[in-house]
């Protein structure tokens, strides 16, 4: 009788919860980054064929075709689909070559950040005793110095270029992987898997690249990605205002720039390359959020 | 408590002396800082000049002893010349450290009076409209460029509309210059303050106490401000150091876009004529500023959360 019971019990199905129809797409889009990784996908896809999607080379420019507005707009061409600039260069295929140009430096600035950063803070965390707090402090000292003056020093005395504008990124990068690495570090070296890998031999680079660094790395990849769309913002503003990439290679800052005196007669030119930094960035920070809450919720309170 | 403020000022000090060190070894990248004080290769220059000049910089001295005289300098408020018009920049500060503090500051009360508010409501009423409403002023916030908002705000405000100045302070106080620029830097500022009190109210909302005080029937505006705000403030106080060096880089854009004469449009148009001189000055004004409000924040933190001094 009991037994017959249990039986029934152990039989109710568990309904699933999977919904179909619009629901199930709106669940589908609260689940997964579908969005951001979209613009993402996009946006790499676009900078690696640029030759070939954009319509116009990026310094081709026609005097016919100065002041070009977008082509919904009166007087506007299929040609010039977002308009032309004040030397007649096309703005859409100037973008692109810029998504090109930021993606890049982004991406070069964020893995050498990154590695360094990790490095530091595996180190201090695993070390401890005084190459903890000469990394610390560096780390406070860095922290402390408002990064855009600093790039814009280093960029006088250097001269604005793209190696300097990578060099300068990479820098503001690194500080943001220290801490955090470290206090994870600090409470794994004290495991017991830890202990046992010393005892069965393994040696000091061993320790910290296969035991110690996976216990990180969620951490690490969750910081990169949301330090990913400050570093956009950082070269974009370096190169509005002159530090940064000069012109005539086309990036998105330099070309908000290069319209800010034409607002009047050609609002175009400045508007959409914001946009792109903008749907950029949103996207980026999306995307960090989604990570962060997968891979690592502790960091929640990070911004 | 004071063990912890002594720690903080050490720190406070290493930071200005690592930002001298940086602006110090900046001017040597290239060997010597020669080349960055005399514009266009030195033209013009006689041998006689150039030695002169070394002279007055000690640059027969090893490079410990130069860096040490030259922060002897720093310390005793003689910053350099300014390289465009060969005059004393020391002069020059006072003049320009008003209309940034006004702008940050005007910035600063109007981003908390908006960021506080919409983090506590968006908290509180999670997941409906007006929530959502709040996450996409602060997501906008954070990803839009404050310069490109300041620039669009220009467009529409000022081009399309007329309504308002395109930039400058204007003569006198005008209050109508200080509208768009204070509300672009704020609206940087209360995005960065609603992303943090949101979070930190929704722990707070989940916690016992909170639940217990509501189940004992406390009414909720006395719930929501006495009770789980006062403990939730604390976590934007601690990150109020990363909210600040964003307001510093926020407003360096606002003041580039609207002309604004301050410290910070200083700072541009000195990239602009290669001004050294200027720029590491500036760094050194912006870190100090910088450091200073950090240490104030974190002894008010201290004295807020006791756990902290003894961490």
């Amino acid at each position: 009788m009991a037994q017959a019971e249990l039986q029934s019990d152990l039989e109710v199905s568990i309904p699933s919860y999977r919904a179909t129809g619009i629901s199930g797409v709106l669940q589908l889009f609260n689940r997964w980054p579908i969005i951001p990784g979209t613009i993402l996908g996009v946006l790499i896809i676009v900078a690696v064929f640029a030759p070939w999607v954009s319509p116009h080379g990026p310094y081709v420019n026609s005097l016919k075709a100065r002041n070009t507005p977008p082509m919904w707009s009166e007087g506007g061409t299929t040609e010039y689909i977002l308009g032309a600039d004040v030397i007649g260069r096309d703005l859409l295929s100037r973008l692109i070559y810029g998504a090109r140009i930021s993606l890049m430096v982004m991406a070069i600035a964020l893995v050498t950040g990154t590695i360094v950063g990790t490095a530091l803070g595996l180190v201090a965390g695993y070390f401890g005793g005084l190459i903890d707090e000469v990394i610390m402090r560096l780390v406070d000292i860095f922290l402390g110095i408002p990064f855009v003056l600093m790039a814009m020093a280093v960029a006088v005395v250097m001269g604005a270029s793209l190696t300097t504008m990578m060099v300068m990124l990479a820098l503001l990068t690194w500080s943001g992987f220290v801490r955090n690495v470290r206090g994870e570090v600090l409470s794994l070296r004290e495991r017991d898997y830890i202990a046992l890998a010393r005892i069965a031999g393994a040696s000091l680079p061993r320790i910290l690249m296969m035991h110690i660094l996976p216990g990180v790395i969620n951490t690490v990849v969750v910081i990169a990605t949301l330090r990913s769309g400050q570093l956009i913002l950082a070269e974009a503003f370096l190169s509005f205002i002159g530090a940064g990439i000069p012109p005539p290679t086309p990036t998105w800052g330099a070309m908000i720039a290069d319209g800010r005196n034409y607002l009047r007669d050609a609002w175009w030119i400045s508007f959409f390359p914001g946009l792109a930094i903008f749907f950029t960035v949103m996207a980026l920070n999306f995307l960090g959020d989604w990570l962060r809450d997968k891979l690592d919720p502790r960091l929640r309170q990070l911004t | 408590m004071r063990a912890f403020i002594i720690r903080r000022l050490l720190t406070s000090i290493l930071t200005l002396l690592g930002a001298a060190l940086f602006v110090f070894s900046v001017s040597r990248i290239l060997g010597d800082p020669r080349v960055l004080l005399l514009p266009d290769q030195a033209y013009g220059i006689t041998q006689e000049q150039w030695d002169d000049l070394a002279r007055q910089l000690h640059l027969d001295k090893p490079i410990p002893i130069q860096f040490g005289i030259w922060l002897g300098q720093l310390l005793r408020g003689d910053l350099g010349r300014d390289l465009a018009d060969r005059q004393l920049i020391a002069p020059k500060i006072p003049q320009k450290v008003g209309p940034t503090l006004k702008l940050a500051l005007s910035a600063f009360i109007l981003s908390t009076l908006i960021g506080v508010p919409i983090g506590v409501f968006s908290a509180v009423s999670r997941g409906s409209i007006p929530d959502y409403f709040g996450r996409a002023f602060a997501l906008f916030g954070q990803a839009l460029p404050t310069f490109w908002v300041g620039i669009v705000g220009i467009l529409i405000f000022a081009v399309w509309l007329g309504w308002l100045p395109s930039g400058t302070m204007g003569e006198g106080f005008s209050i109508k210059h200080y509208i768009l620029p204070t509300l672009t830097l704020a609206w940087f500022g209360a995005a960065g303050y609603v992303r943090l009190v949101r979070s930190a109210m929704l722990e707070v909302l989940d916690s016992e106490y909170v639940k217990l005080a509501r189940a004992k029937g406390v009414n909720s505006r006395t719930l929501i401000w006495k009770h789980a705000f006062k403990n939730a403030a604390i976590a934007p106080l601690t990150l109020s150091g990363l909210l600040l060096a964003g307001f510093i880089t926020g407003s360096i854009s606002v003041e580039t876009v609207f002309a604004w004469p301050g410290l910070a449009r200083f700072g541009i148009e000195a990239v602009w004529t290669n001004n050294f001189t200027v720029l590491a000055v500036l760094v050194l004004i912006f870190t100090g500023a910088f450091v200073l409000l950090n240490f104030l924040a974190d002894i008010l933190y201290a004295f807020i959360d006791p756990r902290i001094r003894y961490s």
